[in-house]
């Protein structure tokens, strides 16, 4: 044995697993009285974690014997991931107040979902990444169904894991044949046998669709999607949140580094999984929203739909697709955020208002939500010059350097298809009466800085896009080195 | 003055209004108030600005004017530019000219929620003004595609009774169509490593003609929607008849001149050997959407149908003189285009405003309720007259000045085309004419209109500003041709040198 391996690649990681087991015994000793303050502390360790995070600025490092890594690619991913996740600890706990959920599991176990997802981005090897996968995974169960006497909650919460424990079976199979027809489960020696030894690719071309199928799952991207929008509806909105923001974000990562890391080699074998994805995952996003009459569902949808944008860029299978990838995620964090930070105020009488109609007339009794809301819609839908549409402008511009002409044209027509829903929301708010019964005030100080924040992000990114798109480009170049 | 970054100033000075209008607190009187000066004395500044550019600019220099530049994405080579020559000068002033008379418009017909409107109302004027500076053609898109924020809006807030379907409609078919104009613009960014747009303008033609075509017609699938040409125009009568007559107004005056913009800006200069194969079809379609909506509009006014169509209808079937005489592409057909776009401009304001005129005191745009306004109406039958003689051609006013260059241009590529052109402005006198006489002359019983007032200062206001650039671009032309004269030279040069650099045939000179 030699010298003690190099831990600090993974201090973040390990700082957040310390505050975790901290947050939780403070949780424990003091009760459910101290969810406010354990909800701080939360959001606090999230955001030094990102520090720390951003603190790599070298190039790419291995740890634990390979397990780990931690790259430009990573450290771009797992600051949105925690950004994400910090804000939504921040918005959520109002609603968790007024829910009488302010349960202090609740901020623990978005830490620990955090956890695991910067596990997950940062895996190199095929158990490391299974490992992520299930600490993010079990956190997000119990997430799902927070509001145990719920029905609607539990009911989310078990599909959500029976679906996700298919999804795992599913990728652990996949990664089983991939390590049987490999003789290795780290993604670089695997790269080098696909380099290397072409006779292998059947098995292993099982293996990846597999492993690509259990991904999909997670990022629910059509036809894996199913359990998204019964999920979304049914939980606590800021689980909701959650589930929309920094998962979702996780996910990607964790599909892009394994297409493009170990199964680089297979591009054009997983290119056509990823164009089908992409192209059923575009129509349905924007078909199935049309007739949702709830606002989180419709979110599910449109979520399906941001999904096959993304996977558009991928399917170019090209450093310009990732770059245009990573920014479409930093935007649809930022307006996903925002949104949610919407939902979560609205309410009438005190009790959560989801449903569409709850939106008629918003402009004229809260004119500045409705003014921010209007702004994530049109952003969402990709209306220039709002961050939405450079998102967009992207991920289209590596499928059509791909010649991937058809596709692009597919994502035109759905981008107008989805834009019609996006703007039938502007249009309850500004062009319809209020009903009868207002929404509540919105006097959470917190909820209204994250909101004032991401609108403000999203309406005047133009401006100033630079430090977005560097980032990106620096951690897209990171991803596929040399 | 040089140095001072004229064209960002004149684009961004109404937002800066915006901004002030957002934060009055008051009253909802003194708001309103309020909004409504702030909105009117911005617009009044910027049109003060865009004179001083027209004051600046020099006719006889080559290329681009009043020209700025700032990084933007960097790592796209992609940046901030801005310029005008003497094409989009006349667009630039035409927006700014309009903006004010077009917010006297809406003065008293807007009446709820006042600040909101005037804020509409100034981010429209900005997107519009920059999006004729643009020289960049992503920063052309971002501003093409901010028009529609407002004006969606503007049209669903304040609209009339189906307001929700047309600026829904307005929308999304004008989302799809710049979509396709999107996929262009990054085909030609992909190919050509940049979209600065006079780079583009000189490096265009190096690409395949296949290419070409293809991104030809994506811009034109754009324009078509835009502008628009049948079938997809089911979008226009809706939107005209239910947006507040203001933005009823710079919807036809100006976005619909965005379309002939487009072609004069990208796919004339940049792509000229898909222009040169592809200008018959401009034509054809020209010909058939002349003939088409002079029929629609000769119905409206025998079924006495709405004063708003009419207008919505015949403004349209102005523009297809000005695509005729661009791609003539010969001197006079281009310079006539210029101005046909301009003046029919500035005329589409003038008549979207005398129709709102007649809405307000007889509460109704349909040509049934109206009749014999002559007798109570005596200022407004004189404007409105010399309105619809300019529209019909008439010597001595601005139409006449372009569809006599647009003729001669057509004659210069074919004659059978100028005879088409010609047969049509006969056309439209008749259905002007027509409509002039049932509504202003005619003493039938079908409408009591003996009530209506004769118009107050401020729709005097409106009237005469318009009708004096009318009456000036009609009797002394020089001093707006002046400016265009070495632009629109230096374009036909730089087609006919690249058509000849790609080996290809020219026979658009006889």
């Amino acid at each position: 044995m030699g010298e003690f391996p190099s831990i600090l690649p993974a201090a973040p990681e390990i700082f957040l697993a310390g505050s975790a087991l901290v947050l939780l015994l403070l949780g424990v000793f003091r009760g459910d009285g101290s969810t406010r303050l354990v909800s701080h502390l939360a959001a606090a360790a999230l955001l030094v974690a990102a520090i720390l995070v951003l603190s790599h600025t070298g190039p790419r490092e291995l740890a634990f014997g390979g397990l780990f890594v931690v790259d430009g690619f990573g450290v771009f991913m797992k600051t949105l991931v925690l950004i994400g996740a910090a804000a939504v600890v921040m918005v959520g706990q109002g609603y968790a107040e007024r829910q009488r959920m302010d349960r202090f599991e609740f901020p623990v176990l978005i830490v620990l979902s955090s956890l695991g997802m910067m596990m997950m981005i940062s895996a190199n090897d095929l158990i490391a990444l299974y490992m992520g996968l299930e600490t993010q995974s079990l956190a997000l169960y119990v997430l799902a169904a927070f509001r145990r006497d719920n029905q609607r909650s539990s009911e989310a919460g078990l599909k959500y894991f029976v679906l996700g424990a298919l999804s795992s079976g599913l990728l652990l199979f996949g990664a089983s044949l991939v390590y049987g027809f490999t003789g290795t489960t780290n993604f670089d020696q695997i790269a080098a046998v696909l380099a290397g030894a072409p006779q292998f690719k059947a098995g292993i071309i099982v293996g990846m669709v597999f492993m690509a199928a259990g991904l999909a799952f997670k990022v629910a991207a059509v036809p894996f999607h199913m359990w998204a929008p019964d999920v979304y509806e049914g939980s606590p909105t800021s689980v909701t949140a959650f589930f929309a923001a920094a998962p979702k974000v996780a996910a990607v990562a964790l599909l892009l580094r394994v297409l493009v890391d170990p199964f680089g080699g297979l591009t054009d074998q997983w290119r056509e999984i990823v164009t089908f994805m992409a192209v059923v995952s575009m129509i349905l996003g924007a078909v199935g929203a049309i007739q949702q009459t709830n606002i989180k569902r419709l979110m599910a949808y449109g979520s399906i739909g941001h999904i096959g944008y993304i996977l558009l860029g991928l399917a170019a299978g090209s450093e310009m697709g990732v770059r245009g990838i990573l920014i479409y995620l930093a935007v649809y964090l930022v307006m996903t955020v925002g949104t949610f930070a919407v939902i979560l105020s609205m309410r009438q009488q005190g009790r959560p208002a989801e449903e569409l109609a709850h939106f008629a007339g918003l402009s004229r009794t809260h004119p500045m939500m409705a003014l921010a809301m209007a702004v994530f819609m049109f952003s969402m839908a990709g209306v220039p010059p709002l961050a939405g549409f450079f998102g967009k402008l992207y991920v289209f511009l590596a499928a059509i350097n791909a010649h991937l002409y058809g596709l692009a044209v597919i994502g035109v027509i759905t981008s107008v298809v989805a834009a019609f829903y996006y703007l039938r929301i502007v249009k309850l708010m500004y062009f319809d009466e209020s009903p009868a019964e207002a929404i509540d005030r919105q006097d959470d100080g917190t909820v209204a800085a994250v909101l004032v924040g991401s609108a403000v992000f999203t309406a005047l990114f133009f401006i100033f896009p630079v430090p977005i798109s560097s980032g990106a480009a620096a951690a897209a170049a990171a991803l596929f080195p040399g | 003055m040089a140095g001072w970054p004229i064209l960002s100033l004149t684009t961004f000075l109404p937002l800066v209004g915006a901004a002030s209008i957002l934060v009055i607190r008051g009253e909802a009187e003194v708001v309103a108030r309020n909004a409504r000066n702030i909105a009117l004395w911005t617009s009044l500044a910027t049109f003060v600005l865009s004179l001083l550019l027209w004051a600046g600019f020099d006719p006889a220099a080559v290329g681009y004017q009043f020209e700025e530049r700032a990084p933007w994405l960097p790592a796209f080579n992609i940046n901030y530019h801005m310029g005008i020559d003497g094409i989009s000068l006349f667009f630039v002033l035409l927006s700014t000219f309009v903006t004010p008379l077009c917010i006297l418009a809406s003065w008293e017909r807007v009446q709820h929620r006042v600040r909101e409107y005037m804020v509409a109302f100034l981010v429209f004027e900005a997107a519009m003004t920059g999006m004729f500076c643009a020289l960049d053609f992503l920063v052309f898109y971002l501003f093409y595609e901010a028009v529609l924020l407002p004006m969606f809006i503007i049209i669903g807030v304040w609209g009339g009774a189906r307001r929700v379907p047309a600026s829904l409609q307005f929308f999304l078919y004008t989302m799809l169509g710049s979509l396709f104009m999107l996929i262009a613009l990054m085909v030609l960014y992909l190919n050509l490593g940049t979209t600065d747009i006079p780079t583009l303008i000189d490096q265009g033609h190096t690409l395949s003609r296949t290419t070409q075509i293809w991104l030809w017609l994506a811009l034109l699938a754009s324009f078509v929607i835009k502008v628009p040409v049948w079938p997809v125009h089911t979008w226009l009568p809706e939107a005209y008849s239910e947006a507040p007559i203001g933005a009823a107004a710079l919807l036809g005056g100006v976005l619909l001149k965005v379309g002939g913009y487009i072609f004069l800006r990208f796919s004339i200069p940049m792509l000229p050997a898909a222009t040169d194969i592809l200008a018959p079809l401009v034509y054809a379609l020209a010909v058939f959407a002349l003939i088409y909506i002079s029929f629609v509009v000769f119905m409206i006014t025998q079924a006495h149908g709405s004063l708003r169509k009419w207008v919505a209808y015949a403004t349209l079937a102005h523009m297809g003189f000005g695509y005729i005489g661009m791609f003539t592409l010969t001197t006079q057909g281009l310079q006539g285009a210029v101005i046909v776009l301009v003046s029919y401009g500035l005329i589409a304001v003038a008549l979207f405003c005398a129709v709102g005129m007649l809405e307000e005191r007889a509460k109704t745009s349909e040509i049934a309720k109206i009749s014999g306004v002559v007798r109570t109406m005596p200022i407004f039958a004189f404007s409105t007259m010399v309105f619809i003689l300019a529209s019909v051609g008439m010597p001595g006013t601005s139409g006449f000045v372009g569809e006599f260059l647009v003729l001669v241009g057509a004659f210069l590529a074919s004659t059978w085309l100028a005879v088409f052109a010609a047969t049509i402005i006969v056309l439209g006198c008749i259905y002007a004419l027509w409509m002039y006489r049932l509504v202003i002359f005619e003493k039938a019983e079908r409408a009591d209109c003996s009530g209506f007032k004769d118009l107050n200062l401020r729709e005097v206001a409106i009237v005469v500003p318009l009708m004096l650039v009318i009456l000036w671009i009609g009797i002394y032309p020089d001093s707006f041709i002046h400016e265009t004269t070495t632009t629109v030279a230096n374009l036909i040069n730089h087609y006919q040198t690249a058509l000849a650099d790609a080996g290809s045939i020219t026979v658009t000179l006889h």
